[in-house]
């Protein structure tokens, strides 16, 4: 029966909200390369560039939303740099994608050591604070559940409003969502099917750096090597489940938040009887079955890992 | 400019994109190496040095390359299926895991015949292992690339457990290793006193056996059959899945074989951090191999050579080992860039 309460508890779906919100980001970073027919492997990499940056850059003294910038510009220039090798190039997407996670990895952690050679444990800086909003915040359950998070989380929840808006509602989204399905199409209408496969992959990119920088700036406070450890394959697993659509994935992100702190809670309450291992491995088997249940519907974008060149069919 | 087919494939481009791969992973250390404040010339000569320049340095450079070669074996049998195996991480703590549960005691047997039980029993437990996710492919067409890294963390994970559990080492103070592995289940050394063991001599026939298979078999036509034209090779009759599913058991097999020999050859036990990404660095290995077999062995020793060479080089001139890893990692992407040319070449249109 304890086992149950614990999911009607406003901690429990504050700490989902918290946990949930690199994930929101990440994922719309993919969601936005794939549904203009890039897989983006390089996610992992990229977050763990974007944890770095961030925290680097307000280690040495700019503020919490430079930092975040300067993340994002660094998950940009990873993410043409797999932007330039899978659309004009070509090369397969599963491959370089693996590569773009070991080229970022690496490089970072070089950095990290080249900047703090003999340190033991990380230096520390002053993170975001959680903000409660006013009037919001005293609404009983919800209030503490959403509305006394950081302004990060804040903005996660306005991206996946801001990115829907845009895929449906202008241009350019329909542009970048018919890419994804009929290049030749988005080329008939005088469109550089390049450029705009480059620029969805680059905005992804910075998406899933800024879901990196949530963690060095928000959830914790320093960086840790293999502190990403796996959260960008399971947003890959999360744009899957979401079927590509913005509302769904941020649905599936926090469904996925609250199981793992769930299974955090219930690790406190029957870690006796189970070992703490079997806790952990939970969320990584979710995914994966959460992979197998919606494979029989998933709506993949048509052209999603198909190179266009010009003039062949 | 644009990218234009070639008719036939450009033999040079053979040799010329793995040159490329290596010049552009020197020249990027080399940066890296200056932003750091070392000069490129005494940390590449201390590399060369830590990998090549004693006896001592060459065996260990092999030691290193036994596990990659099994690896990246294993990535270049999936890849030219175009089964995206980057499960190998799991695989390998499957083969370490069997080694441990049946080497550490467990069963008494004379060694020629409880190490080849281990390895088989071992590979076998790859093998099953990529079989799930191969499975899912085929039946309800969930990615494999997802369903096999999430796997290496479940793995390692079940590891961690039974390091906890069942495989505890009652010796072993409290730290996370299962016990060591009797006589009978331990690999021979080659050279009395050093480390480098049997285990690559097995490696180095595994790559022979599986340049057979893919030269001289039907399995082997058919694998680069289902890789190279999926369509066509259904419209052969060709059974696709389960040429994927004998694709799959091999591979899952043969990085299996990297975990049974790294425990029953170089460090008797099961540990967490027996495989410093092992799995993840197979896939360079058989991407810088061009996916041949043989070429893995070279490229294993490439590789082995930069991490060896960049230890030795971090411990002497002060610039982080993972240099090795960038400049692996920079390989990959070169080579996988060059070798498009051997397909197209470049038009100004």
């Amino acid at each position: 029966m304890e086992a149950l309460d614990i999911l009607t508890t406003a901690t429990l779906w504050a700490a989902a909200v918290r946990i949930a919100s690199p994930l929101i980001f990440a994922t719309l970073g993919e969601l936005i390369c794939e549904r203009a027919g890039v897989l983006n492997l390089g996610i992992e990499g990229i977050m763990t560039v974007g944890a770095f940056a961030g925290w680097v850059s307000v280690y040495h003294g700019a503020d919490l939303w430079t930092g975040v910038a300067i993340a994002a510009v660094a998950g940009a220039v990873f993410g043409l740099l797999h932007g330039f090798l899978t659309v004009p190039m070509g090369l397969s997407q599963h491959v370089t994608g693996i590569g773009v996670t070991l080229l970022a990895t690496s490089l970072t952690y070089y950095t990290y050591r080249l900047a703090f050679p003999e340190v033991t444990s990380p230096p520390k800086i002053e993170t975001f604070a959680p903000l409660p909003i006013p009037g919001l915040s005293n609404i009983p359950f919800l209030g503490e559940a959403f509305f006394r998070q950081t302004p990060l989380t804040y903005l996660a929840f306005v991206s996946v409003l801001v990115v829907a808006y845009v895929l449906y509602r202008t241009p350019i989204g329909l542009a970048v969502r018919t890419v994804g399905e009929n290049p030749a199409a988005v080329e008939a209408q005088g469109i550089d099917v390049t450029t705009l496969r480059l620029g969805a992959v680059a905005v992804g990119s910075a998406f899933m750096a800024v879901g990196g920088a949530f963690l060095t700036m928000s959830a914790f406070n320093s960086f840790y090597f293999d502190m990403v450890n796996g959260r960008g394959w399971i947003c890959i697993a999360l744009v899957v489940f979401g079927s590509w659509r913005p509302g769904k994935a941020l649905l599936g992100a926090i469904l996925f938040a609250a199981f793992d702190a769930y299974q955090l809670r219930l690790q406190q309450l029957a870690g006796a009887y189970l070992p703490y291992q079997v806790f952990l491995m939970l969320p990584y088997i979710l995914s994966i079955l959460a992979l197998i249940a919606m494979s029989r519907r998933a709506g993949y974008p048509r052209a999603l890992m198909i190179p266009y060149r010009k003039g062949e069919r | 400019m644009r990218l234009e087919p070639r008719g036939d494939a450009a033999t040079s481009a053979w040799i010329i994109a793995p040159l490329m791969a290596i010049g552009a992973s020197f020249a990027v250390a080399a940066l890296l190496v200056m932003i750091g404040g070392a000069s490129p010339f005494t940390v590449f000569a201390a590399v060369i040095k830590g990998a090549l320049g004693s006896q001592f340095a060459v065996l260990e450079t092999l030691t290193r390359a036994t596990p990659l070669v099994f690896t990246g074996l294993a990535a270049a049998v999936a890849f030219r299926a175009k089964l995206w195996n980057i499960g190998g991480e799991a695989q390998f703590y499957a083969g370490a895991v069997m080694t441990a549960v049946l080497g550490t005691g467990a069963v008494q047997l004379p060694a020629p015949i409880l190490l080849p039980l281990i390895m088989v029993a071992g590979a076998l437990a790859g093998a099953l292992l990529l079989l799930g996710p191969t499975w899912l492919k085929t039946k309800f067409g969930v990615d494999e690339v997802v369903t096999t890294l999430l796997l290496n963390f479940v793995m390692v994970l079940f590891v961690s457990m039974l390091l906890d559990g069942a495989l505890k080492d009652p010796m072993g103070l409290g730290w996370p290793q299962s016990s060591k592995v009797i006589e009978a289940a331990t690999l021979p050394k080659l050279v009395q006193g050093k480390r480098l063991h049997m285990g690559f001599v097995i490696a180095v026939i595994a790559a022979f056996g599986v340049w057979f298979i893919n030269a001289r078999t039907t399995l082997g036509f058919e694998m680069r059959a289902v890789g190279f034209n999926p369509r066509a090779a259904r419209f052969a009759g060709m059974p696709i899945n389960r040429v994927m599913a004998k694709t799959a058991l091999l591979s899952g097999g043969l990085a299996a074989l990297a975990g049974v020999s790294e425990v029953a050859g170089l460090k008797g036990n099961l540990t967490l951090d027996l495989s410093s990404g092992f799995g993840y660095t197979g896939i360079v290995v058989a991407m810088l191999a061009m996916l041949h077999p043989l070429g893995v062995v070279v490229a294993a020793i490439f590789v082995a050579a930069m991490f060896v060479g960049a230890d030795a080089m971090s411990r002497s001139v002060g610039v982080p080992n993972y240099i090795a890893n960038v400049m692996v990692a920079t390989a990959l992407l070169t080579m996988v860039s060059a070798m498009l040319f051997t397909r197209f070449r470049l038009r100004r249109s």
